[in-house]
């Protein structure tokens, strides 16, 4: 709407010009001056617009290049390979790969339905003068630096973890056929499984806020008519609202999943570090972020070349997330335009 | 009417209302633990040496985190000095100019992704950039690496906020015979002043408590230094280092600067809010 109001502005500026340019010279070179300086105006906030583009390819380009030996030996089936022996310089990404993916599935499972629960409640059945408060609570709970949460994880939330959640998982779901093998092994509280908790405490008020931002979204009316025959809040939410921003909830979700896969201090702190795949989610395992903050200091040329493709596979993986996220949510909030 | 439907339905919506609330009610008590532990180990490691004296060698006695303290305040500084200006210019680009090109609109999409890339992956650019080519870390490559992912922030805060200046201001700007640029300088920017701040105010925030891409590019220093361009001491780093130690005073120190930055992340939060609803409210 801005665009064409500016638009006619200069329009009717171009057309005064031709008339009164004729008649005064030193006006037309007013006019002139501004409209060079708008032009470099113009040009220099695009270009530093472009920075982003610019250094998005150039991580691209850059990492592809340091990770080339590597890329070039391993081919493809770097993805795939379980080995990773520094010493032959025997790499691949998969014991990364499974870690990385398992942790962040744990997480999104923890997050998606408690942040559900959280998006719902700031929404709907919150009391307007808590609404703030509470929304702002969430809010700082995303702004704890990740650091702290490995610090929380490894100091408190591990040994209460091992001492008491661990072996009540293991009485129970451990004792389950076909999924009982996974919470097998020994409790000592670090592991995939204690990654993929803190984690989900992570991403949680970002999944949450941007359900609640799409919750908001649905129009009124909607909400009052299904309320007006006499649904109760459940099934408002349930039937009208999630229907309704369905796209923008899995994009929230996905959001939240991109962070989690590329999450590296929170991680390393509580995954164990340890270079191999389980069927236990209580054994230590290792993320592509954690392997390269534990192995980046030691690492010579190769190895280098390894981690340096090990970062090129994550940000690929979480692009990727990240894109369909984004799409999803646009789509969500281009709905709203349309139809109110 | 169906009494059992109608008792099925209530029962259903308080289970689901319920269960919001405790979702609600888990999400706050894990941020109030998470502050509880953190004050708890945090203030015991407060002391004046904490603040004049520079990390201890591994096995000795005492020590503090001036050092790093000091080495984080100036990489944090430096890429906020870098950051606004680049930030707020194309944010400007994408609020004043950028609503019907192609270009803007692949740009707002990328910076979407960049404020959620994995910070660890800009750590391994800069260190390919920067580290690998000149073959030292430094607290300049430190830098470059904060205001990487300081840019994406000021961008689409600046962004948000000068859509939110209403068109009229820029109307009345444009029938005075305002040029563009003066136009966006003098009026936009301005009205959307406190917005502005809010979202340099955020940057810091976020890069404050950033400790992957340090560890590939400003790595650590034992020593008290203000020379940007060899390795630098940061809070991050160290307290990753330090958690991790078999060391007591070592994990004490991690205790302290972990409430510090925490600390410094919540207040630069909260201001910012106070700075936005300011500019809602005005």
């Amino acid at each position: 709407m801005n665009t064409s109001v500016v638009e006619n502005a200069t329009a009717s500026g171009s057309a005064s010009e031709t008339d009164s340019g004729m008649r005064d010279l030193r006006l037309l070179r007013i006019i002139r001056k501004q409209r060079i300086q708008d032009f470099i105006f113009h040009k220099i906030t695009l270009s530093f617009s472009l920075i982003v583009l610019v250094s998005l390819v150039g991580i691209l380009i850059s990492l592809a290049i340091v990770a080339w030996p590597a890329l070039h030996k391993f081919g493809v089936g770097f993805i795939w390979r379980v080995e990773w022996d520094i010493i032959n310089e025997e790499f691949g990404a998969a014991i990364a790969i499974f870690g990385t993916l398992s942790s962040a599935t744990i997480a999104i499972l923890i997050a998606m339905p408690l942040s559900f629960g959280i998006a719902l409640f700031l929404t709907e059945t919150c009391p307007a003068w808590l609404r703030r408060p509470l929304g702002t609570a969430i809010e700082l709970l995303a702004a704890v630096p990740s650091i702290i949460y490995g610090m929380f994880g490894l100091f408190v939330f591990a040994p209460l973890f091992a001492e008491y959640g661990q072996p009540a998982l293991q009485s129970t779901l451990g004792q389950m056929p076909l999924i009982g093998p996974m919470f097998g092994g020994a409790t000592n509280g670090i592991g995939i499984l204690a990654a993929g908790l803190i984690l989900a405490f992570m991403i949680l008020p970002f999944i949450a806020a941007v359900m609640r931002d799409v919750f908001e979204i649905v129009p009124p009316i909607l909400r009052e008519s299904a309320y007006g025959i006499g649904c109760t809040t459940w099934e408002v939410v349930r039937h009208i609202v999630l229907p309704y921003t369905q796209q923008g909830v899995i994009g929230g979700v996905m959001l939240g999943l991109g962070r989690a896969l590329g999450e590296t201090m929170a991680v390393t702190f509580v995954i164990g570090n340890s270079q191999r795949i389980s069927a236990s989610l209580f054994s230590p395992g290792t993320s592509i972020a954690s392997t390269l903050a534990n192995e980046f200091g030691e690492a010579d040329d190769f190895h280098l070349a390894t981690l340096f493709a090990l970062g090129l596979l994550l940000f690929v993986i979480t692009f990727v997330v990240l894109a369909c996220a984004k799409i999803l949510i646009i789509r969500t909030e281009r709905a709203k335009g349309l139809k109110t | 009417m169906d009494k059992n439907l109608y008792r099925r339905r209530l029962l259903t919506n308080r289970i689901g209302i319920a269960l919001s609330m405790m979702a609600m009610v888990l999400g706050l008590f894990v941020l109030l633990w998470i502050l509880f532990v953190l004050f708890k180990n945090g203030f015991q490691a407060l002391d004046w040496n904490l603040f004049f004296k520079s990390t201890p060698a591994p096995g000795s006695e005492g020590g503090g985190l001036a050092n790093a303290i000091v080495g984080s305040l100036m990489m944090v500084g430096f890429a906020t000095l870098v950051s606004t200006p680049i930030g707020i210019l194309a944010g400007i680009y994408l609020a004043e100019f950028g609503d019907t090109s192609k270009t803007a609109e692949i740009t707002r999409f990328m910076t979407d992704i960049m404020l959620s890339a994995p910070s660890i992956v800009l750590g391994l650019f800069v260190y390919a950039i920067l580290v690998a080519q000149v073959k030292h870390f430094s607290g300049w490559a430190g830098t470059l690496a904060l205001a990487l992912i300081a840019i994406p922030v000021v961008l689409r805060t600046t962004e948000n906020m000068l859509r939110l200046v209403p068109g009229s201001l820029r109307e009345a700007a444009f029938a005075l015979g305002a040029p563009r640029w003066k136009v966006t300088t003098q009026v936009t920017l301005r009205a959307a002043k406190s917005g502005v701040v809010t979202g340099v105010l955020l940057a810091l925030a976020r890069i404050s408590g950033e400790t992957a891409p340090l560890l590939f590019t400003a790595l650590n220093n034992q020593f008290f230094t203000l020379n940007m361009n060899g390795p630098m001491s940061n809070l991050p780093v160290v307290i990753f280092q330090f958690a991790m130690s078999p060391y007591d005073n070592w994990v004490r120190l991690a205790w302290g600067g972990a409430l510090l930055i925490t600390l410094t992340v919540l207040v630069l939060n909260i201001l910012a809010r106070v700075f936005f609803r300011e500019k809602v409210s005005a």
